[in-house]
């Protein structure tokens, strides 16, 4: 048996072998000239033709990025024999600019050799032509046009939009290496970033006869590149840009938000930066310049920024001890200006000294008091809250369609017990409930969970996942894919008139008597409701006043606003952060009120 | 003649032959391994840039293994007989590690790093796999039942694969496969069952597609049309063609290959060899080189037909025509026939491990025949 089969596989074997030969005849003799042709003298190298990136408008149809031609020096390392040798040349010859000799040596170990490095960006004809005439001592270096990623409103938006800059070898392990092997620059952040897939396009080539030198003769065979698809974003510009203005000059975050379908009408984050700077090739000085600034541009607060959300959250704190039946509207409660734990001396202070005396809930929201929501705090537990808290999206990623935002904190037993590794830490405190009631202690929460907060308010519940991402256009076929918004699990309440309560509430902080927000409620043609919240950066100890005058302004108190208008039939949610602003009513308030009016009052044609 | 001499006295031997088996080794086997991998030297020094150091290092490797497979032509066969189910059980333990290990380090896990020593528990298994088979058909009835064939199929054979098809290694995972299929295969396995196995494959093929990662799949496209994707996987084939095409008959002549000396050719010293030698001695050479394989492969299934017991048969059977699946799979690799899978051509690509797994199995064919009983002439 061993035998036969042995037998079998050697005639197999043989005839495979034959084959191989076969190939071998077919290609070595056979198709001898061709293939001789191919490789004699002129070689064929195959070029890739990078896609061109798709553009980004806002949602009327404003173009936030593009691509503009330019000419930019470029070297295939894999083509020089000295590199440090030809770079000093070229920096003497006023070609490379010697600051960014650091970056360029970095780019060069970063990439595979046969890619081209950028050596300047947005050559002027005058150097376009200097290099020209040299051109033949810089075997590997050659001047190539372009298309750069241009943001023709610079800082606007960019913390929505990201920026995009040139590919590292990281991104390479996270891309399809194959179809970026055309490609110098891919998304780094925002939605440059997060829809890179779509705008990137995919790869062509072109089959070209090249000389012993690497110079091109003749194009054999050509695939078109795919452009990238357009991409729409929520955002509207002219709302941003009025955002971004109120908050010039300010540190801090705005996000507005449509409550009837998740989109994102402005997301500000302040200051900004120039995403320009990085499509060109940042040098290392005004990178470090950016990275090291005390006021931290490159920092998104909008999605990374966790703060206190003080007050802003009483309406949901009061709309869970109506839900679950520890207040009644009408039931009062006495303030006295602080509020002690039964058996214990310590004084949780209201921020108004003398009290608000006898208060509803009404009462408690439109002036804020903080001893009733002590009050309701303790009633409801800290595991009442928690949960009531969370079903509004805080202490989770909203899931925003642009990557690196946090889940900021929100406290509860189980939290406390895995956060600390001290036993006595572990433990929860009753004190850690009531100030968790007027959204202080451990709760934490970013802007964009503010406004997604002060959406599903606005819209009685209903919850969507934040989106900026409107459409995807085909550039080719004008197609256009819609994104839907993404529903989330809604918050039902026991009764829904709960619901009415507590906006006619919020409605009376900006339009009541006694509302903390009473002035920017002044003139306008459609009704507010809003809450303004005022959240410590540092601990007062209990002996201490605060004096916003003689407090270093970076230890001020962070600004916060949550509203939406109109009242009764919302358009759009908004959350402002004015870090260290001093009093939500003073600070935050007045910026909600721009954008409010921008968004609400704007002539339409 | 002397009356003590035996009548059968063997005709006088030569210093050569005297130390030969002496050493337990197989003259003609080791002549042709030595051939192959002496050309393979000369060969790597113009795929490799004329660098001597790349040939030097490939020399150390060659020479270490030589060693190796000397030692184990020392050990007789009963010993790799006992030993089998002990390495392979070893085998298949390293292999887990380096999964486990592989879900925390992320990514391609092949290695095995012990302190000193770094190595690819597949290599092991290259040769436990068809050990393993011919140690559990040994003492067996031949040809196997159905249910003898399936226990070396499912788990001598495809649990391993699986294993290492996972790391992701899906080259290694096919020849190990490979080698013990065949040993199944030479034991005498019903033409029916390999039928309905076939059957059962191609039924499965959908779900293999499905399990495979995303490069393992483009490297199926890319072969199915190698065009399709140029700048990728295909650029490897459409280079590779080129080279092999233009070297014609007779070759462009050592270190005059343009398309592997220019590096227009990728992996040229490694998985591509075969293409810089088909530019550079042309059909000719291949052709020679093919014919140095078969006639190490026939060698290797001449002593299986010598060897005295069903272990020592089968695993030299399988251990020969692995031997050349590995080549069948480099060269239709390489002249465009097979998918890219990253298979060595054995002997003569750079690369060390291989290297020595490959003769540490020349090693055991060589105590197959060399620690057979007396035998009456």
């Amino acid at each position: 048996m061993f035998l036969a089969r042995a037998s079998v596989a050697a005639v197999i074997m043989v005839l495979l072998t034959l084959l191989v030969v076969g190939r071998l005849i077919d290609l070595q003799v056979i198709n001898y000239e061709h293939f001789s042709d191919l490789s004699r003298g002129n070689r064929v190298r195959i070029e890739a033709l990078p896609p061109i990136r798709g553009l980004i408008y806002d949602r009327s149809g404003n173009l936030l990025a593009e691509n503009l031609p330019s000419y930019q020096l470029e070297m295939v390392p894999e083509g020089v024999s000295d590199v440090d040798g030809t770079l000093d040349r070229l920096v003497e010859l006023g070609l490379v600019d010697a600051d960014d000799l650091p970056r360029i040596k970095s780019d060069i170990r970063r990439q595979p050799r046969f890619r081209p490095t950028a050596l300047s960006y947005r050559l002027s004809d005058d150097k376009v032509a200097r290099f020209a005439v040299v051109r033949q001592h810089f075997p590997g270096v050659d001047v190539q046009a372009r298309l750069i990623r241009n943001y023709p409103y610079a800082d606007a938006a960019v913390h929505a939009l990201g920026y995009v800059g040139s590919v590292s070898q990281a991104d390479l392990e996270r891309l399809d290496a194959a179809d970026y092997l055309g490609t110098t620059h891919t998304g780094k952040i925002g939605v440059e970033r997060s829809q890179e897939n779509a705008l990137h396009g995919s790869v062509g080539y072109r089959q070209v006869l090249v000389n012993a030198e690497g110079r091109i003769l003749q194009e054999l065979e050509r695939t078109q590149p795919l452009p990238g698809q357009d991409i729409t974003l929520t955002l509207d510009l002219e709302l941003q840009l009025a955002a971004e203005a109120a908050m010039a000059g300010r540190r801090g975050a705005i996000v507005a938000i449509d409550p009837s379908n998740g989109h994102v009408l402005a997301l500000v984050s302040q200051p900004g930066y120039d995403p320009n700077l990085f499509s060109a090739g940042i040098s290392s000085d005004d990178y470090r310049a950016l990275r090291d600034d005390r006021d931290t541009p490159l920092f998104n607060r909008a999605l990374r920024g966790v703060y206190p959300p003080g007050s802003t959250i009483k309406p949901i704190v009061g709309l869970a001890g109506l839900d679950l039946g520890a207040i009644t509207p009408w039931q009062r409660i006495f303030c006295i200006g602080h509020y002690s734990l039964p058996g214990s001396s310590h004084r949780y202070r209201d921020w108004k000294k003398e009290g608000h005396g006898s208060v509803a809930l009404e009462d408690a929201i439109t002036q804020s008091c903080d001893v009733y929501f002590y009050d309701l705090a303790v009633k409801l537990g800290i595991d009442n809250l928690q949960q009531f808290l969370g079903r509004f999206g805080l202490g989770a990623v909203t899931g925003i369609d642009i990557p690196s935002e946090k889940p900021g904190t929100l406290p509860s037993r189980e939290w406390k017990r895995s956060r600390f590794s001290r036993r006595e830490d572990q433990v929860w405190y009753p004190g850690e409930t009531v100030i968790t009631g007027i959204g202080q202690g451990y709760l934490e929460t970013t802007p964009l969970q503010l406004a997604n907060m002060t959406a599903t308010i606005a819209a009685r519940g209903t919850r969507f996942r934040p989106m900026l991402v409107a459409a995807r256009t085909d550039p080719a076929t004008g197609q256009v894919e819609v994104v839907e918004p993404e529903p989330l699990p809604p918050v039902t309440v026991s009764d829904p008139s709960y619901w009415d309560r507590i906006v006619e509430d919020m409605t009376a902080v900006v339009h009541g008597e006694r509302g903390t927000a009473r002035r920017i409620g002044l003139g306008t043609p459609y009704r507010i409701a809003g809450k303004t919240g005022t959240a410590q950066v540092f601990t007062i100890a209990q002996d201490e006043e605060y004096d916003e005058e003689e407090t270093d302004e970076r230890l001020r108190h962070h600004a916060l606003f949550i509203a939406f208008a109109p009242a009764e039939a919302p358009r759009i949610a908004v959350a402002v952060v004015v870090e260290n602003g001093g009093s939500g009513s003073g600070a935050a308030a007045p910026v909600a009120r721009i954008v409010l009016d921008n968004y609400l009052l704007r002539r339409t044609e | 003649m002397m009356l003590d001499e035996p009548l059968d006295r063997p005709r006088p031997i030569s210093v050569a032959q005297r130390m030969l088996r002496g050493l337990n080794l197989d003259g003609p086997l080791l002549l042709g391994l030595v051939t192959v991998s002496g050309l393979g030297m000369f060969f790597l020094y113009g795929a490799g840039g004329e660098n001597p150091d790349l040939v030097l290092r490939q020399g150390v490797r060659v020479g270490l293994a030589l060693v190796v497979m000397i030692c184990i032509a020392q050990i007789p066969t009963k010993f790799l007989r006992i030993w089998a189910p002990w390495i392979f059980l070893a085998g298949i333990v390293l292999l887990l590690l380096v999964l486990i290990m592989g879900e925390i380090g992320k990514g391609a896990q092949r290695w095995l790093d012990i302190g000193f020593l770094r190595f690819q528990p597949s290599e092991i298994m290259k040769l436990a796999v068809p050990m393993m088979g011919a140690w559990y058909l040994h003492e067996r009835p031949l040809p196997p039942t159905w249910r003898e064939s399936m226990f070396v199929i499912l788990v001598i054979t495809v649990l391993p694969s699986v294993l290492i098809a996972r790391q992701p290694d899906l080259g290694t995972a096919l020849l190990i496969a490979a080698s013990g299929i065949l040993v199944i295969l030479l034991a005498g396995m019903s033409i029916r069952v390999i039928l309905g196995l076939g059957a059962l494959a191609l039924a499965g093929a959908p779900g293999l597609w499905f399990g495979m990662h995303e490069y393992q799949r483009q490297r199926v496209l890319t072969f199915l049309n190698p065009e399709s994707d140029p700048l990728g996987s295909g650029y490897h084939i459409i280079q590779s063609k080129i080279a092999i095409g233009s070297g014609g008959v007779f070759g462009k002549g050592w270190l005059n290959g343009t398309q592997a000396q220019l590096e227009f050719l990728p992996e040229r010293s490694t998985d591509f060899i075969f293409a810089v030698i088909g530019e550079e001695f042309g059909l000719l050479g291949l052709a020679t080189l093919l014919t140095l394989y078969l006639l190490i492969v026939a060698r290797g299934l001449y002593v299986a037909s010598q060897a005295q017991d069903t272990f020592g048969r089968l695993l030299a059977g399988s251990i020969s025509l692995t031997f050349f699946v590995y080549v069948f799979v480099n060269t239709g690799m390489v002249t465009g026939l097979l998918p890219v899978v990253g298979v060595p051509l054995p002997l003569v690509s750079y690369g060390g491990t291989s290297m020595v797994t490959l003769m540490a199995g020349f090693g055991m064919l060589m105590s197959i025949q060399s620690h057979r009983k007396l035998v009456p002439h």
